[in-house]
C-alpha cells in the first residue's frame, strides 16, 4: 500500500449560514489521480481551496504526511509550497515573464539560487512545451499556453500533490487538448493529482479514482469503472445521465 | 498691436533685470515639488501597505487591535490633510512648534515647506495606493499564496510592482499639482517661483509682464513634466514583443512573435512607410 499524502477528516465549511461542505472525509495516496465531479455549486472548488488553505475550514482537520497542518512548523506558507495549485483563471503573475513566473517561488520560498531555479524552471517549461516563450509576458499568451505555464510554475516547486480546479474550463475548445495532454503525461509519470473537472473523458480514462460531490457531501467515491459503469446512488445516475444528454 | 509690442519689451526688460531670481525660483519650486512627491509616494506606499494587511477572525486579538488602530490613525491622517488647505497646514506646522515651546524651538522655513508638501502628498497617495492594491485581481494573490509566498513576499514581488505601474499616472498628477501648489509656501516665506514673482513686482511696478513670465515658466515646467511622465509610463509598459527562444523545433519561423498584431509597432512601421513614400514623391 502506498503512502497517504493527504488525509481530510470531518472537514466542514460555511459561508455565513450557508453550509457549503458538510463533514468531508477522504484521503489521497501517493500516485493517485483523483477526479472530483459534480454539478455547479456542489462545493468542489471550495473543497480544493480548503485543502490548500485558500479558504479556512470552519471545522475538521487536514493531515499532511501524518502531521496536522495546524501544527506544521513552517506554517501555512510552508505547507502550501508542498501542495501545488492550478487555477481555472491561470493566475500567472502579470508583472513577470514566463520564466520569472516559474523561478520566483523557487528562489524566494525554497531559497534556491537563481541558476538552480532557472535550470529547474526550464526543465518543466520544456516538458509543457513552453520553453520557446520564456521571455513572454502572460498577456501575450493564449489561454492554453498560460495554463501550461501555470502547470510548469506549480511543478517547479516540486510539490507532493497538485490540485487542479477546472483547468480547462476557461479555454477555447481547441486549446483544451493541449492542457489535458500535459496532465495526462503527468499522471503517467506518477504525479499525485486531485482534479476538479467537467471533462468526463479525463475522469474516466486518466484518473484511477472518481469522487462525485453533491450538495456539499461526497456522494459516491470509487474507481472510474464503478462510478461510470455501475453507479450505486440515484444522484450519481441522474448527474451522469444529464451529462450524457448534454454531450449528445 | 502696440500694446503687445510694449508688453514684449517690458517682459524682456523684467527678465533681463531679474532672470537670476526667476531661475532660483524655478529651481526651488522644482526641487520642492520633486522631493515632496517622492517622499509623499513613500508615505503613501507605507500607509497603503499597512492599511491592506489582511486579518481573519482567527488571528489573535492583539494583532487585530494593532491593525485596527493603524487603520484608524491613517484614516484620520488622510482626512485631516486632504480636508484642509495646504496653505493653512504650512502655517499650522510653522507656528505650532514655537507656540508650544515659547519660541525656543523653531523649524526653519525650508524644512517646514518640505515637510508640509510631503505629508500633504502622502495623504493623497495613501488613498491612491490603497485603491491600487485593492484593484489588483485577487487571483494574483491566490497564485502567490499557492506557491507558498507569505503576505510580505506576495506584496513585494507580485502586488506592489503591479500597483506602482498602475498608479504612475496618479504619481505624475501629484507631481504636476505640487509644481503649482508649492506656490502657497510663500506664506511662510519659502522663496519658490511664485515668491520670486511677488518679490520682483514688489520691487518694481511690473505686475502684468512679470505675471506673464511666471505663467510661462510654470507652464513650461508642467508640460515638460508631463512629457517625461509619459515616457516613464511607456518604459514601464515594457516591450510589445518578445523573442521566441529559437533552436527549439516549436519555434516560429521569424525571430519575433507578435501576438494579436501589436498596434504600436504597426503604427511605427506605417509611419516609416508613409515618410518614405512622401520623400519619394518629393524627389520626383
Ligand atoms: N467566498 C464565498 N462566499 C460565500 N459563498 C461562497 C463563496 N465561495 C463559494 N460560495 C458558495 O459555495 C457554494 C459552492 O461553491 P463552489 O465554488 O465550491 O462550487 P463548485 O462545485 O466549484 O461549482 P462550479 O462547478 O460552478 O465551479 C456555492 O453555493 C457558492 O455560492
Ligand atoms: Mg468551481
Amino acid at each position: 500500500m502506498s503512502e497517504v499524502i493527504l488525509q481530510v477528516n470531518h472537514l466542514s465549511k460555511s459561508f455565513g449560514k450557508n453550509e457549503v461542505l458538510k463533514d468531508i472525509d477522504f484521503s489521497v495516496k501517493k500516485g493517485d489521480v483523483t477526479s472530483i465531479i459534480g454539478s455547479s455549486g456542489s462545493g468542489k472548488s471550495t473543497l480544493l481551496r480548503c485543502v490548500n488553505l485558500l479558504e479556512t475550514p470552519t471545522s475538521g482537520e487536514i493531515i499532511y504526511r501524518g502531521q496536522n497542518i495546524e501544527t506544521l512548523k513552517g506554517g501555512q506558507s510552508e505547507y502550501r509550497s508542498h501542495v501545488g495549485m492550478v487555477f481555472q483563471s491561470f493566475n500567472l503573475f502579470a508583472n513577470m515573464s514566463v520564466l520569472k513566473n516559474c523561478v520566483i517561488g523557487q528562489t524566494k520560498v525554497l531559497g534556491k539560487t537563481k541558476d538552480e531555479a532557472q535550470a529547474e524552471a526550464m526543465k518543466f517549461l520544456e516538458k509543457v512545451g513552453m520553453a520557446p516563450y520564456i521571455n513572454a509576458k502572460p498577456h501575450q499568451l493564449s489561454g492554453g499556453q498560460k495554463q501550461r505555464v501555470a502547470i510548469a510554475r506549480a511543478l517547479a516547486m516540486n510539490p507532493d500533490v497538485l490540485l487542479f480546479d477546472e483547468p480547462t474550463s476557461a479555454l477555447d475548445p481547441e486549446m483544451v487538448g493541449e492542457v489535458l495532454s500535459v496532465m495526462q503525461d503527468l499522471a503517467a509519470e506518477g504525479m499525485t493529482m486531485l482534479v476538479v473537472t467537467h471533462e468526463m473523458a479525463f475522469a474516466k480514462d486518466v484518473s484511477n479514482r472518481v469522487i462525485y460531490m453533491n450538495k456539499g457531501v461526497i456522494c459516491e467515491d470509487g474507481t472510474p469503472e464503478q462510478i461510470f459503469g455501475n453507479p450505486q446512488k440515484q444522484e450519481t445516475k441522474d448527474f451522469l445521465a444529464r451529462f450524457r444528454s448534454l454531450s449528445e | 498691436m502696440n500694446k503687445f509690442t510694449a508688453l514684449y519689451a517690458d517682459m524682456i526688460k523684467t527678465w533681463e533685470g531679474h532672470s537670476a531670481q526667476y531661475l532660483n525660483g524655478v529651481v526651488s519650486t522644482l526641487s520642492l515639488a520633486f522631493v515632496a512627491t517622492v517622499i509623499g509616494c513613500i508615505i503613501g506606499l507605507v500607509c497603503g501597505i499597512l492599511q491592506t494587511i489582511p486579518y481573519s477572525k482567527k488571528d489573535n486579538p492583539f494583532k487585530k487591535a494593532v491593525l485596527w488602530l493603524i487603520r484608524i490613525i491613517i484614516r484620520i491622517y488622510v482626512e485631516v490633510f486632504r480636508g484642509t488647505p495646504m496653505v493653512l497646514q504650512a502655517m499650522f506646522v510653522y507656528f505650532a512648534i514655537p507656540y508650544f515651546t515659547n519660541n525656543t524651538v523653531r523649524l526653519d522655513v525650508i524644512p517646514t515647506a518640505y515637510l508640509v508638501v510631503s505629508i500633504n502628498t502622502g495623504a493623497y497617495m495613501a488613498e491612491t495606493v490603497r485603491g491600487g492594491i485593492l484593484s489588483i485581481d485577487p487571483g494574483q494573490t491566490e497564485g502567490a499564496k499557492a506557491i507558498g509566498m507569505n503576505h510580505l513576499q506576495t506584496m513585494l514581488y507580485v502586488i506592489l510592482p503591479q500597483t506602482i505601474k498602475n498608479i504612475i499616472p496618479q504619481i505624475g498628477n501629484n507631481f504636476i499639482i505640487n509644481i503649482k501648489d508649492t506656490s502657497v509656501m510663500f506664506i511662510i516665506g519659502y522663496t519658490e517661483l511664485f515668491a520670486a514673482h511677488k518679490a520682483i513686482v514688489g520691487a518694481k511696478y511690473v505686475y502684468f509682464p512679470s505675471s506673464v513670465i511666471t505663467m510661462i515658466l510654470y507652464l513650461a515646467l508642467t508640460v515638460i513634466a508631463s512629457i517625461i511622465l509619459r515616457w516613464w509610463e511607456d518604459l514601464m509598459d515594457g516591450p510589445d514583443n518578445f523573442d521566441v527562444a529559437t533552436t527549439d523545433t516549436l519555434a516560429l519561423t521569424s525571430g519575433t512573435y507578435n501576438y494579436r498584431g501589436d498596434k504600436k509597432k504597426k503604427k511605427r512601421e506605417k509611419q516609416q512607410i508613409d515618410a518614405n513614400t512622401e520623400r519619394e514623391e518629393k524627389n520626383e
